[in-house]
């Protein structure tokens, strides 16, 4: 879906303080660092305290990135959570045909009319509120989102994330590690692209 | 995949200095934070000294660096502040510390982003200065820091600056040299003069009056003057291991540009960017880094900007009623030139306002159209909208 052969790839992820958005983008970074490519992944410090709105950021390249403001104009948003469609402007700064990638329970199309994007944007809607609720009895959107984004860089495999995602986390138990194993791979199943 | 923090504390864990005292402030909190882990962990020995304060945390690094110890500590913003007591007495008694400072504005209003009114107020404390642009520079300096520091020519401590959150909280990929490689490179310290020999005993920090004061003072400088030959030798040392090199000044398409940028730390990549940008479109546009303040490389300034038809200086902290600290030194440096450039000073980034691509085309545009000549401007306040 992106080509990081030519340029930089911007990424903004839109989140709520401790639902990981921060810790979502340092992995996307490092699955892609993993498969070759320059990356950043820094997000935007403010006040920290859980539930308030925070950004984070992603840079991906095929050449060393040197910038380091924060992302402007991002090829591809993520909203980690449902509510901030309405009160975090996602789409501020975006070219018409940004890739929009939401958490959410809404049907893609209705969101994507709601959103009011442009005809060359591209929507992925996943329920990963939802379906983390069932696979680890917890609301951690993570996995099943950067499952859905393995869509958007689709020259990197699934496994690449899923195999990650289960190293970074050794901590956990098998058992949590199989759930979160699923739920990342469920994101990528069930996501909607519209 | 690390961050400009958590490469300065892999740096000191392969280091494994004897004496680390620290008091965590933001954004430089990670460092000992790190550290403390691996004392914890036992996969160094040094002495973690826990204080009750940053003055007490410098004194303690003063302490320790006299006795013979190599010592390493980091702090930002107010936490430097209140180590300014200190930071004299520790270049004047000739003890090497290596500081990871971690660029923070200072207060007031509380604010915990980047600028560099921390360590600029430290400019005359004696110390070394280098401010990094990325996390892979801040681990190689720590490393080029210790030698340098150490060395009988220098004995001198040295601040290794980052800017806060933008350098020391941004993951990127960090290239470390092998734990065994690193010991060898910096060796073990050999202290001339440790406060713990009893058999030879010495004395610090005595009573001095006029009659000797302005000669230890003499000897700081010539200390501070052997600085870039003793630099020059240890960079090519580390950059034949690594293939990298840090020169004083980063002079990127400067040979034949037209006109300059000189910047310090983390914003230069957003200026060589946009000098890429502005080169495909015919205008010869260059970027000058600083990243030696102390001492301060005039000649490389002299002889980098010398008929160039615009230079802009970018300084990330003011002087309140008089000229910016990097502007003062690159115009004192330009003086000596016959005909010196057109030079236009800037001040951005105060309190961590970003710095982006469009505000650097604005600042080559500027030096173009020759506008803000001899003035001072601001770049991205908000009475500009």
């Amino acid at each position: 879906m992106v080509d990081t052969m030519n340029g930089t790839i911007e990424v903004r992820w839109h989140g709520r303080g401790g639902q990981g958005a921060k810790s979502a983008s340092a992995i996307l970074a490092e699955v892609l660092f993993e498969e070759g490519k320059h990356v950043q992944a820094f997000p935007e410090y403010g006040a920290e305290r859980q539930g308030a709105p925070i950004r984070a950021y992603n840079r991906v390249s095929n050449s060393p990135i040197r910038r380091r403001c924060g992302v402007q104009n991002p090829d591809i948003v993520v909203v980690v959570d449902p509510t901030l469609v309405e009160s975090a402007n996602p789409s501020e700064g975006c070219a018409d045909d940004a890739i929009y990638l939401v958490n959410t329970p809404e049907d893609a199309k209705i969101l994507r009319k709601r959103m009011k994007l442009a005809d060359s944007a591209r929507l992925l809607a996943v329920d990963a509120t939802r379906i983390t609720l069932e696979e680890l009895g917890q609301n951690k959107p993570n996995a099943p989102l950067l499952g859905a984004l393995s869509h958007v860089f689709d020259d990197v495999p699934v496994e690449s994330f899923a195999n990650h995602f289960s190293k970074k986390m050794a901590k956990l138990s098998p058992k949590v590690l199989e759930a979160n194993r699923r739920a990342m791979l469920r994101g990528r199943e069930e996501a909607v692209i519209v | 995949m690390t961050s400009g923090n958590l490469a300065f504390a892999e740096a000191m864990r392969q280091i494994n200095p004897d004496v680390v005292a620290a008091y965590p402030i933001t954004p430089s909190t990670e460092i000992p934070m790190k550290f403390a882990e691996y004392v914890a962990d036992g996969v160094v020995d040094t002495e973690y000294v826990a204080v009750e304060s940053e003055h007490s945390a410098i004194t303690a690094c003063v302490g320790a660096s006299v006795a013979g110890g190599r010592v390493m500590t980091a702090s930002s913003a107010n936490g430097v502040a209140l180590m300014h007591e200190i930071f004299p007495i520790a270049a004047s008694f000739r003890a090497p510390i290596v500081f990871g400072l971690v660029n923070r504005c200072l207060g007031a209003p509380v604010n915990i982003h980047c600028d560099h009114s921390d360590s600029m107020p430290e400019r005359d404390s004696g110390w070394v200065q280098i401010y990094c642009e990325d996390a892979q520079e801040v681990y190689d300096t720590v490393l080029l820091a210790v030698r340098l520091a150490e060395h009988d020519d220098v004995l001198t401590p040295v601040f290794v600056c980052q800017d806060g959150f933008i350098t020391s909280h941004c993951y990127e990929p960090v290239e470390f040299l092998p734990d065994d490689v690193v010991k060898e490179f910096v060796g073990e310290r050999k202290s001339r003069y440790p406060l713990l020999d009893v058999d030879n005993p010495v004395s610090y920090g005595s009573f001095t009056m006029s009659e000797h004061y302005f000669e230890i003072k003499r000897t700081q400088i010539e200390g501070m003057n052997n600085v870039p030959r003793v630099y020059g030798g240890v960079m090519s040392e580390l950059s034949g291991l690594t293939g990298r090199e840090y020169p004083a000044v980063d002079c990127y398409r400067t040979d034949d540009a037209d006109y300059v940028i000189v910047i310090m730390s983390s914003a230069a990549g957003v200026v060589k960017d946009v000098t890429d940008e502005l080169r495909r479109g015919g205008v010869k546009a260059g970027c000058l880094r600083v990243r030696m303040f102390r001492p301060f490389p005039s000649e490389e300034l002299k002889s980098a900007l010398a008929g160039k038809k615009g230079v802009a200086i970018l300084d990330r902290s003011a002087s309140i009623g008089g000229t910016a600290p990097l502007a003062a030194e690159a115009k004192s440096a330009l003086y000596s030139l016959r005909d010196h450039p057109p030079i236009s000073e800037y001040i951005f980034g105060l309190g961590g306002r970003d710095f982006f691509p469009d505000d650097a085309r604005r600042v080559f545009s500027d030096l173009a159209s020759g506008e803000n000549e001899g003035k001072v401007n601001y770049i991205g306040l908000l009475e500009d909208e």
